[in-house]
C-alpha cells in the first residue's frame, strides 16, 4: 500500500487530459466523462495512451499538421529535441500540437460541468470520472464528487480497482455507481497484460460489493489476451458471486487508441489486431448471462 | 401501404415535372379581353373562375382524392402575371442538369408569340422593378438581401379548423351579410370593400364549379369502368358534389375538401409555400373517430385515404423559378408541411391515433411533399415523440421537431390570443403563425456578414467597388471592439431601412394590384372587414425578415475582438488588406482563425455572448417596425438554402472562411466549428432568446451509429427535450454518414431517392448543387465513443 501510496498525484487541483460532453457509454443517461491524466496500469490495448503519464504531454496530430515549422524550428537548426512548451502549443496554427493534461481546481471544473446540467437531468445521466486512473487523483476526485453531490448530479467512477482501498471507499460513498474493469483472473496473465498484479483489484472488488454503491463490471474484450473462454467463465464466476453488482459491460477491442501511439511516438503492440466479431461477442456474452449477470454489449467501432 | 397507393406513389415518383402553358393561355386571354372592364377583386375572381371553367381535368387510374392544378401530376403552370418567363428561362428550365422542368416546344412558342408580348410590363415584377429605387436595386444586385415577391406572391399560409365545419355556401352567406352590411354613407371605403368581397364569392364559386367539373368527370368516366372502378368513381362524384359546396361529412369529403381549397390557394396565385393543412391530425380526428366507432371505415381504409392525399401533395412541384435568382433555392418542393401533435385549442394534448397513423404513412412512403413537422409539447406523451424519431432515424430528413410551448409563447409576444396561438404552429420551414387567421410574410434573407464587410470598408462593397451602405469611419479609426460593433450595427440599420422601404412599396403593389381572394375567403377576418389577405384583412399580420449567417458574423465578431483588439496583434485595416486578397500567402494565420480563436457553438461565452449581442440588436432593429397592413416586422432565423448564394457574394471573413464559401446555415455553428459535441451546440444556440424571434432554424447531423438500438431514441429523446426546457425553437436531424453521401456524390444514379435535410425542408441529395452536397457533408458529424 505504501507504493501506491506514493503514486498519488496533484493532490489539488486536478491533471485532466478531456472533458467529453455528450457521452454515451460510461454509465446511464447523457453524460460528461472526465478523464484524469495518469495510470497505474500499463495495459497494451490502451485506447487512451496519453493517459498513463502522470504528467501534461504533447502531442501531434500529423493529419492537422500544415508543417508551418513554428514548433520545431530549433530541431530544424540541428538541436535533436527540444521540450516543447506552451507558447509553442499557443503558436500551432491548425491546433496539431495538443497538450493532454491541464490543471483544474474542483471548483471551476464544476463550473464547466454543470453547462450540461439540464441533459444530466432530462436523461438521468451525470458525470463520470475515468482515465487514467482517477483513483491516483483521490483527493480532487473526492472534493468534486462531494461538490457534484451537493449539486445533485449524479456521478460515477470508472475505475481500474489499482487504488487503495481506503481511496476507493471513499470515492465510492461520494459517488452513486462504480464503473469496475476486470481485465483477467489469472495473477500471471494479468501482470503480463497490465505490468500489475490484479490480487488488489480482487480484493478491492469484494469490499465493494459489500457496500450499497450500484456496481458496474466492465470487461474489455481483447482477441488473444482475454478473449478465452476460460478466462471469460472465470470472471463471470467471480462476478456472480459478488451481490452489489447490476450489470456487465464487454468492451469490444477497438482501434481509436492506434494512431495515438503514434502521436505520442510511442509504438503500438498490437497492430494488425481485429476487433471481435459480433458473433464471439453474443458468445462470451452468454457465459454471463449463463450465470444470471445483466450484461450489455459496448459499442463496437 | 396498399397496392393502390404503392402504384400511385411509383408514378408520382416517376412523373418528370414539366411546364404548362395551359394556365398563362387562359389568363392572358382572359385580361386581353376583360382588363378595364371591371375592379381588380372582381377581375381576379373572374379570371379564377375561368382557370377552373377552362383548365383540362386529371383523374388518374386508382385515384380516390382527386385533382390537379395541371393538366396532369407535376405539370406546373406558370403566373405571367406576376411573374413572366422568358422563352430563354424555359430553354434553360428544360436544359438544367437539376431541377429540371421539362418544356415542349409549343409552351416556348406560346410564350413567344402570346404570353411575353402581352404581359412585358404588366407583370407585377416588372412593376416592381420599375418602382423601386436605385439604393434598393444596388443593394439587392450585391447580395445584402433578397426579394421573396419578386416571382411569388405572398402566401406561406395554413388552414384551421373551420374548413371542416364550414361549406363554401357558408363562407358566400358570410360574404353576402357582408355585403348587405357596408354602409355606403358613412364609410368611404363601401366601395372597395364590396369589390373585395364580390372577388370573394366569386373565387367560392369556383371552387364548387371545380368539384362539379370532377363529379361529372367521374360519372363520365364511370360508366365504361370495371364494377369496383365503377363505385369508386361514383363515390368521388358523390364526394365532389358534397364538398367544398358544404362542409364534410366523412374522412374521405374532409380529405377531399382540403384538397380543393388547396388547390385553389396554389391555382389563383402563386403564394410562397404552396398552402398547408395544419393540424391534420386534429381536424381529421372527429370523422376519423365517428367512421371507426360506427364501422363505416376501417383504420386501413382512412391509411389509404391518406396516402391517396399525400400523392397529392407530391404531384405538385414547385413553381418554377427565372432569371438569376434560380441559384438562391435550387428546389422543386413546394414547402408544403402537416403539423403533428401539438396542443388542442384549450392547452390539452392534441395528440391521438391519427398521429401514429400519419407517422407510419409518413414513414412508409417517404415522399418529398408535404413534408411533415412534430409540435412537441411539454403535454406531448413521450412515445408520440419517440415514434417520430424512430422515422426521422431512417434518415429522410423528417419530420422536423418543433417546441410547442415555444411556438405558443413567440405569438403571445406578438399579441395574439392564447387560443389562436395553440391552433397555430409552423408552416413552411420554420416560422410561425396563427393558422387560418394570419398572413404572414417572409420577405427576404439578409446577409449578415455582407453588413460586416461593409463596415470594414465604409460602406463601400468591396466586390464592386460601390458605396451601398452607410459612410462609416474608417477601420484604422475604430478604437475598440465597441467602435467596430457600432459600425456594424449602423450598416445593418441603414440596409435594412432600405430593404424595408421596397418591402412597403411591395406590400402596396400586392395589396393594391394582386389580391388573393380565395385566401381572404378561407382566412379570418377577410370577409368581416372586406378586405383581402394581401392588404391587411387577415386578423394577425406579420412580416418577417430572416438574418442568414448568425454562425458565421458571430465567429468573425469573435476573431476581430481578440485579434484586433482583445490581443492587439494585428491592427484592423492590415486584417482588412489580408480579407480582400482573400488570405493570399496568409494560410498561417487563416488557419489560426480556423482553428485557435473563440467559435460559436461550443457552449464558450465568449463568442456565445457576441452571438445574443448580434441577435439583440437585430431584434431591435426590426421587430415592431410597422408594415402596411397593421401589423410589424418580424426577425426570422433561417436560411433555406440562401446561406450559399450569401456567401458567393461576400469576400473572405475573419472567421477564415474563404472568398465565395457558404456562410453558416440557421442557427447552426459554422460548417466544423462545433468541437465540443451536441449539447454544446444546443447550449450555444440556446442562449439566443427564442421567444423573440419568429422561427430558428437548428440542423444537426448525426451518423446512424449514434441513434441504434432504444438507447439512440432514448438519447435523441434527451437531446430534444432538454432543447426545449431552454427554449429552443426548432430541431431537425440528418442521419446519415458522410462515407454513404460521397458515394452518392460519385453515383448519383444509384442514390436518386436518398433524401437530406437541407435547411428547414428536405431534398433529394442528388438534385443539389455540388457546393451544397459539400456542404452537407463537411457539417460535423458528431460521434463520440
Amino acid at each position: 500500500m505504501g507504493i501506491l501510496a506514493q503514486e498519488r498525484v496533484g493532490v489539488n487541483p486536478g491533471l485532466i487530459f478531456n472533458i467529453q460532453r455528450f457521452s454515451l457509454q460510461d454509465g446511464p443517461g447523457l453524460r460528461s466523462t472526465v478523464f484524469m491524466k495518469g495510470c497505474p496500469l500499463y495495459c497494451r490495448w490502451c485506447h487512451n495512451p496519453e493517459s498513463r503519464m502522470p504528467h501534461p504531454e504533447f502531442l501531434r496530430m500529423e493529419t492537422r499538421c500544415m508543417a508551418c515549422g513554428r514548433c520545431s524550428e530549433e530541431e530544424r537548426a540541428g538541436r535533436e529535441t527540444r521540450v516543447l512548451t506552451d507558447e509553442d502549443l499557443d503558436a500551432c496554427p491548425t491546433g496539431a500540437l495538443q497538450k493532454a493534461g491541464q490543471e483544474m481546481e474542483p471548483s471551476a471544473l464544476v463550473r464547466q460541468l454543470l453547462g450540461d446540467r439540464i441533459f444530466f437531468d432530462e436523461s438521468g445521466g451525470g458525470v463520470t470520472f475515468s482515465g487514467g486512473e482517477p483513483l491516483l487523483q483521490a483527493p480532487f476526485l473526492i472534493e468534486t464528487l462531494e461538490r457534484l453531490r451537493s449539486e445533485g448530479v449524479h456521478t460515477a467512477v470508472d475505475t481500474c480497482g489499482y487504488a487503495p482501498w481506503e481511496d476507493l471507499n471513499q470515492a465510492a460513498q461520494s459517488a452513486l455507481l462504480v464503473l469496475y474493469d476486470l481485465k483477467l483472473m489469472d495473477e500471471a496473465r494479468h501482470e503480463a497484460a497490465t505490468g500489475r498484479s490484479n490480487r488488489i483489484i480482487l480484493d478491492n472488488l469484494k469490499a465493494l460489493s459489500r457496500m450499497r454503491t450500484e456496481i458496474w463490471i466492465r470487461v474489455p474484450v481483447i482477441p488473444g489476451i482475454n478473449d478465452d473462454d476460460a478466462n471469460m467463465a472465470a470472471t463471470a464466476s467471480f462476478i456472480s458471486s459478488l451481490a452489489a453488482v447490476r450489470r456487465v459491460d464487454l468492451l469490444p477491442y477497438h482501434r481509436i487508441g492506434e494512431p495515438k501511439f503514434a502521436r505520442m511516438g510511442t509504438t503500438y503492440t498490437l497492430a494488425g489486431l481485429e476487433a471481435p466479431s459480433q458473433q464471439r461477442l453474443e458468445t462470451l456474452a452468454e457465459i454471463f448471462r449463463f450465470r444470471g449477470l445483466l450484461t450489455h454489449i459496448g459499442d463496437r467501432p | 401501404m396498399s397496392e393502390r397507393t404503392e402504384l400511385l406513389r411509383q408514378q408520382s415518383l416517376a412523373a418528370m415535372p414539366s411546364i404548362t402553358g395551359e394556365r398563362a393561355e387562359i389568363v392572358t386571354r382572359f385580361y386581353r379581353k376583360n382588363l378595364g372592364m371591371h375592379s381588380t377583386p372582381v377581375m381576379r375572381g373572374m379570371c379564377f373562375c375561368a382557370i377552373v371553367e377552362e383548365k383540362e381535368l386529371w383523374l388518374g387510374e386508382g385515384e380516390l382524392i382527386v385533382g390537379e392544378r395541371g393538366p396532369k401530376p407535376k405539370a406546373v403552370p406558370t403566373f405571367p402575371e406576376l411573374t413572366c418567363h422568358s422563352a430563354e428561362d424555359l430553354r434553360i428550365l428544360d436544359s438544367r442538369p437539376l431541377t429540371r422542368y421539362s418544356v415542349a416546344p409549343p409552351v416556348i412558342e406560346l410564350f413567344e408569340r402570346e404570353i411575353i408580348p402581352y404581359w412585358k410590363g404588366r407583370s407585377m415584377r416588372d412593376q416592381m422593378f420599375s418602382e423601386l429605387p436605385q439604393e434598393w436595386i444596388d443593394a439587392y444586385e450585391a447580395g445584402c438581401f433578397t426579394e421573396f415577391m419578386e416571382q411569388r406572391a405572398p402566401g406561406h399560409t395554413v388552414a384551421d379548423g373551420k374548413l371542416y365545419r364550414k361549406g363554401m355556401i357558408e363562407f358566400k352567406a358570410e360574404i353576402s351579410a357582408a355585403i348587405a352590411a357596408l354602409d355606403f354613407e358613412l364609410d368611404p371605403e363601401a366601395l372597395d370593400k364590396r369589390e373585395e368581397l364580390r372577388g370573394m364569392a366569386l373565387s367560392c364559386n369556383a371552387i364548387i364549379r371545380w368539384a362539379q367539373r370532377y363529379a361529372e368527370l367521374a360519372e363520365l368516366e364511370a360508366i365504361s369502368a370495371g364494377p369496383i372502378r365503377r363505385q369508386e368513381l361514383l363515390k368521388i362524384a358523390q364526394v365532389c358534389r358534397r364538398v367544398p359546396a358544404h362542409a364534410p361529412s366523412t374522412f374521405q369529403e374532409a380529405l377531399q375538401y382540403y384538397w380543393f381549397c388547396h388547390l385553389a390557394v396554389i391555382t389563383e396565385l402563386n403564394g410562397w409555400d404552396a398552402f398547408s393543412p395544419g393540424h391534420l391530425d386534429q381536424h381529421l380526428w372527429p370523422f376519423y373517430q365517428k367512421e371507426l366507432a360506427d364501422g363505416s371505415m376501417t383504420r386501413e381504409q382512412a391509411k389509404e385515404l391518406l396516402e391517396c392525399s399525400f400523392i397529392k401533395f407530391n404531384n405538385h412541384t414547385a413553381p418554377a423559378k427565372q432569371g438569376v435568382t434560380a441559384a438562391e433555392s435550387g428546389t422543386q418542393t413546394d414547402f408544403a408541411n402537416i403539423n403533428l401533435a401539438g396542443l388542442a385549442r384549450d392547452g390539452s394534448d392534441a395528440s391521438n391515433d391519427l398521429t401514429h397513423l400519419l407517422l407510419e404513412i409518413i414513414d412508409e412512403m417517404h415522399l418529398l411533399q408535404p413534408s411533415s413537422n412534430m409540435q412537441i409539447s411539454r403535454r406531448t406523451p413521450d412515445n408520440v415523440l419517440k415514434h417520430a424519431l424512430r422515422v426521422i432515424r431512417k434518415g429522410y430528413g423528417f419530420p422536423s421537431i418543433f417546441n410547442a410551448d415555444a411556438v405558443v409563447a413567440e405569438q403571445l409576444r406578438q399579441g395574439k390570443t392564447l387560443e389562436d396561438a395553440r391552433e397555430g404552429g409552423c408552416s413552411g420551414c420554420v416560422e410561425v403563425g396563427a393558422f387560418g387567421k394570419e398572413a404572414y410574410i417572409l420577405t427576404g434573407y439578409f446577409n449578415l456578414v455582407k453588413m460586416l464587410e461593409l463596415a470594414l470598408h465604409q460602406g463601400i462593397d468591396p466586390c464592386t467597388g460601390k458605396q451601398i451602405g452607410a459612410r462609416t469611419e474608417s477601420p484604422a479609426d475604430f478604437r475598440s471592439f465597441d467602435d467596430l460593433f457600432a459600425a456594424f450595427q449602423t450598416q445593418v440599420h441603414y440596409i435594412l431601412d432600405i430593404k424595408v422601404r421596397g418591402n412597403q412599396l411591395i406590400e402596396r403593389l400586392y395589396a393594391t394590384r394582386m389580391p388573393h381572394t380565395f385566401l381572404s375567403v378561407i382566412t379570418d377576418d377577410c370577409i368581416a372587414r372586406g378586405k383581402d389577405y394581401n392588404a391587411g384583412g387577415a386578423r394577425y399580420n406579420n412580416t418577417f425578415i430572416q438574418a442568414v449567417g448568425i454562425g458565421s458574423i458571430t465567429d468573425s465578431l469573435s476573431a476581430l475582438r481578440e485579434l484586433a483588439f482583445d490581443r492587439n496583434e494585428l491592427a484592423l485595416p492590415e486584417f482588412v488588406r489580408i480579407l480582400d486578397s482573400d488570405f493570399d500567402g496568409m494560410e498561417t494565420l487563416r488557419q489560426r482563425l480556423v482553428n485557435k480563436t473563440h467559435k460559436y457553438g461550443n457552449d464558450d461565452d465568449f463568442a456565445d455572448e457576441i452571438m445574443t449581442r448580434t441577435f439583440q440588436m437585430l431584434f431591435a432593429a426590426i421587430d415592431g417596425r410597422p408594415n402596411t397592413k397593421g401589423g410589424a416586422y418580424r426577425l426570422e432565423m433561417l436560411p433555406t438554402t440562401c446561406h450559399v448564394y450569401f456567401g458567393e457574394v461576400c469576400l473572405a471573413s475573419p472567421d477564415g472562411r474563404h472568398r465565395g464559401q457558404p456562410l453558416s446555415e440557421g442557427i447552426s455553428p459554422v460548417q466544423g466549428a462545433d468541437r465540443q459535441g451536441p449539447t454544446a451546440v444546443l447550449k450555444s444556440a440556446a442562449k439566443m432568446d427564442h421567444v423573440k424571434a419568429g422561427g430558428t432554424l437548428l440542423n444537426m447531423k448525426f451518423s446512424p451509429s449514434l441513434v441504434e438500438g432504444e438507447a439512440g431514441i432514448d438519447n435523441l429523446h434527451s437531446l430534444v427535450r432538454s432543447y426545449f426546457k431552454l427554449d429552443g425553437h426548432h430541431m431537425q436531424f440528418n442521419i446519415v454518414n458522410a462515407a454513404k453521401l460521397r458515394e452518392a456524390q460519385a453515383q448519383p444514379d444509384h442514390y436518386r431517392d436518398l433524401i437530406v435535410r437541407v435547411a428547414g425542408y428536405s431534398d433529394y441529395f442528388c438534385d443539389l448543387s455540388p457546393a451544397l452536397q459539400e456542404e452537407i457533408i463537411q457539417r460535423t458529424e458528431h460521434t463520440s465513443f
